[in-house]
């Protein structure tokens, strides 16, 4: 039953919608020279387009999120979108003032095209056969839908983690189409620890019999591979701090098994939230996205990509959390120092957080109020 | 001193004069800006293009939120990323005491801005000069209100001190003032004669040769 509460309360429902570009024989060309269409990436807008079509901002989601960013799918739907605390009415990112965009990125598996859909010419899925893709094509693809939608230049292009890669990417490759970007706890380039920590989620995955090499669609598929691919991955997102706090040693039984049963109240966490992913993530998609993030290089060419007189104009918020050992703060400032060379005008700040890297993700007054004030400021002073 | 714009009498008086000599449309560096009081008056006032840097967490947030363009940063470390001429005028306003390679310092603004506007504590204010004169101790005043044991002010600068510094390293004074402040340095005054003897901080703009 309904309490009144909750019927006052509108729910903000959203639609998820499809874009198909790219058909045979005009495919995208990827990174690594293959060719590969048609492409559908599933996107969610929310708010208004103004009149001048200068109120749209572009949310860039991490390695395992989707389109889905913030309200619901329906009515009945219980749980809000990935960032519903940033993004909404009244909130941070305002749906009554700006207008929102999130697509789920190419490789993924929530709608858009990956090695999980139907490869046209085999009518079989992609698996392997799935060209690899990198960060640069996930925002030539994005690029795609955001001109399909009648906008020449967003107002800005939010991410954190991967969707803070991808925030950068646009910013090396589409400067001219962007007024300002906020790239959250992300890095110009991934470490030798960040790379290390996805080859063994890889791993897990590959080295579960079920995986087959990729080729898995009619039978069950490399769940356990996936869920301890997912259970590394988590370690991560968290902290020494962050772990100590929520589990310490707390048992999850009365008492020590003395047996290889799972005593600790993380261990039950960890495998919780491995079972969980399995059911909503496809392996071949975690080994495709983490190697485009591993991949993710931005100085690569000697000299950094983000040198370049085109982000002069450009407007940047950049935040790290002080406890993500992902992509720790230093990593941060290699980006601001690139930034400042320019002559862009940047704003950096490192949020007191204990959460590790995925304190961009958890309710925060300081980070909403970074955002806020941000945007705010970008809208009144260039977009208004 | 002639301003476009009366500078707010909540801002310090060293910044109120400050603010008074920077150009309209200028590109302005404002080291250690804290809550972005300065930078946020030349915004509003003069149409600045500001940027801030400053250490503290909750500042450069505070900052970031009304509005302004702040990192947050060691500024010793952060300036030497801008290229060169980046900033019309560069502020570095009663930080100088305590840093610990000033000269080098100096050099680094000058580099990355056309010129530069210090003001710093005068060590040799009167009542500096009566408390180890008189009573034998370390001064301690409105101005420098720490005790010898927990003060971050490591270098002891006075007005004449300061100017000879500059005329060693090759540095022209562009504009210069010395003040008397009271109400807790938000109300004061310029001082005309015995300057080094009477203000309680001086304040200079500076540029190369």
């Amino acid at each position: 039953m309904e309490s009144p509460a909750s019927q006052d309360l509108k729910k903000m429902v959203v639609e998820r919608r499809y874009f198909t570009f790219a058909q045979p024989p005009r495919e995208m060309i990827l990174e690594c020279g293959a060719r590969l269409g048609p492409i559908t990436l599933a996107y969610e807008t929310l708010g208004r387009l103004n009149a001048s079509r200068s109120n749209a901002i572009l949310v860039c989601h991490a390695f395992s999120g989707d389109s889905h960013v913030a309200g619901y799918l329906h009515e009945e739907d219980e749980r809000p979108g990935w960032w519903d605390n940033m993004v909404g009415p009244g909130k941070p990112i305002d749906t009554d003032r700006y207008f929102v965009i999130c697509s789920n990125i190419l490789g993924s598996c929530v709608g858009s095209t990956g090695p999980a859909s139907l490869n046209p010419a085999t009518g079989r899925p992609y698996g392997l056969s799935f060209p690899m893709v990198t960060i640069k094509d996930m925002v030539q693809a994005q690029k795609e839908l955001v001109e399909h939608l009648g906008i020449e230049r967003l107002m800005s292009v939010v991410g954190g983690s991967v969707g803070g890669m991808q925030v950068l990417r646009w910013c090396v490759d589409y400067p001219e189409m962007i007024v300002s970007a906020i790239p959250l706890a992300t890095t110009i380039r991934h470490s030798a620890q960040a790379i290390a920590f996805n080859e063994v989620a890889r791993q897990a995955i590959m080295a579960d019999p079920k995986w087959n090499r990729g080729d898995y669609y009619d039978n069950p598929g490399p769940s356990l591979g996936l869920a301890v691919a997912r259970m590394i991955g988590h370690v991560t997102y968290l902290s020494d701090h962050a772990m100590r706090e929520k589990f310490g040693r707390r048992l999850h039984r009365d008492a020590l098994s003395f047996a290889f049963e799972g005593d600790f109240q993380v261990e039950s966490y960890l495998h919780y939230q491995g079972r969980k992913f399995v059911d909503r993530f496809d392996a071949n998609s975690l080994l495709y996205i983490t190697k485009a993030a591993d991949y993710f290089d931005l100085e690569r060419q000697g000299g950094s990509l983000l040198v370049n007189e085109g982000l002069a104009g450009v407007c940047f918020l950049v935040v790290s959390f002080s406890s993500d050992w992902l992509y720790p703060t230093y990593q941060a400032k290699a980006l601001v120092s690139a930034l400042k060379k320019n002559g862009s005008d940047v704003s950096f700040c490192e949020v007191e957080a204990q959460g590790g890297h995925d304190a961009f993700l958890l309710p925060s007054e300081r980070l909403d109020g970074l955002i806020r004030g941000f945007l705010g400021r970008v809208y009144d002073e260039q977009c208004g | 001193m002639s301003s476009v714009v009366d500078p707010p009498e909540q801002m310090r008086f060293d910044l109120q004069v400050i603010a008074s000599w920077v150009e309209p449309g200028s590109r302005v560096l404002d080291l250690g800006c804290a809550n972005g009081d300065l930078l946020a008056y030349l915004k509003q006032e003069k149409q600045v293009q500001g940027t801030g840097i400053d250490f503290s967490e909750a500042k450069v947030a505070r900052c970031i939120e009304r509005g302004l363009t702040v990192l947050q940063g060691d500024f010793r470390q952060e300036v030497s990323d801008y290229p060169v001429n980046r900033f019309d005028t560069v502020i570095l306003s009663q930080t100088l005491q305590q840093i610990r390679d000033p000269k080098e310092l100096l050099v680094d603004l000058l580099r990355i801005g056309k010129r530069v506007i210090v003001s710093f504590p005068n060590f040799a204010h009167w009542s500096c000069r009566l408390q180890i004169l008189w009573f034998g101790t370390a001064p301690v005043t409105d101005q420098l209100p720490y005790e010898w044991y927990n003060t971050p002010n490591i270098r002891v600068i006075s007005i004449r001190d300061f100017k000879r510094f500059l005329h060693t390293i090759g540095v022209r004074i562009v504009k210069e003032v010395a003040i008397n402040t009271h109400h807790h340095d938000f109300k004061g005054n310029s001082v005309r004669y015995f300057k080094n003897i009477r203000a309680t901080y001086g304040i200079m703009m500076v540029e190369q040769v």
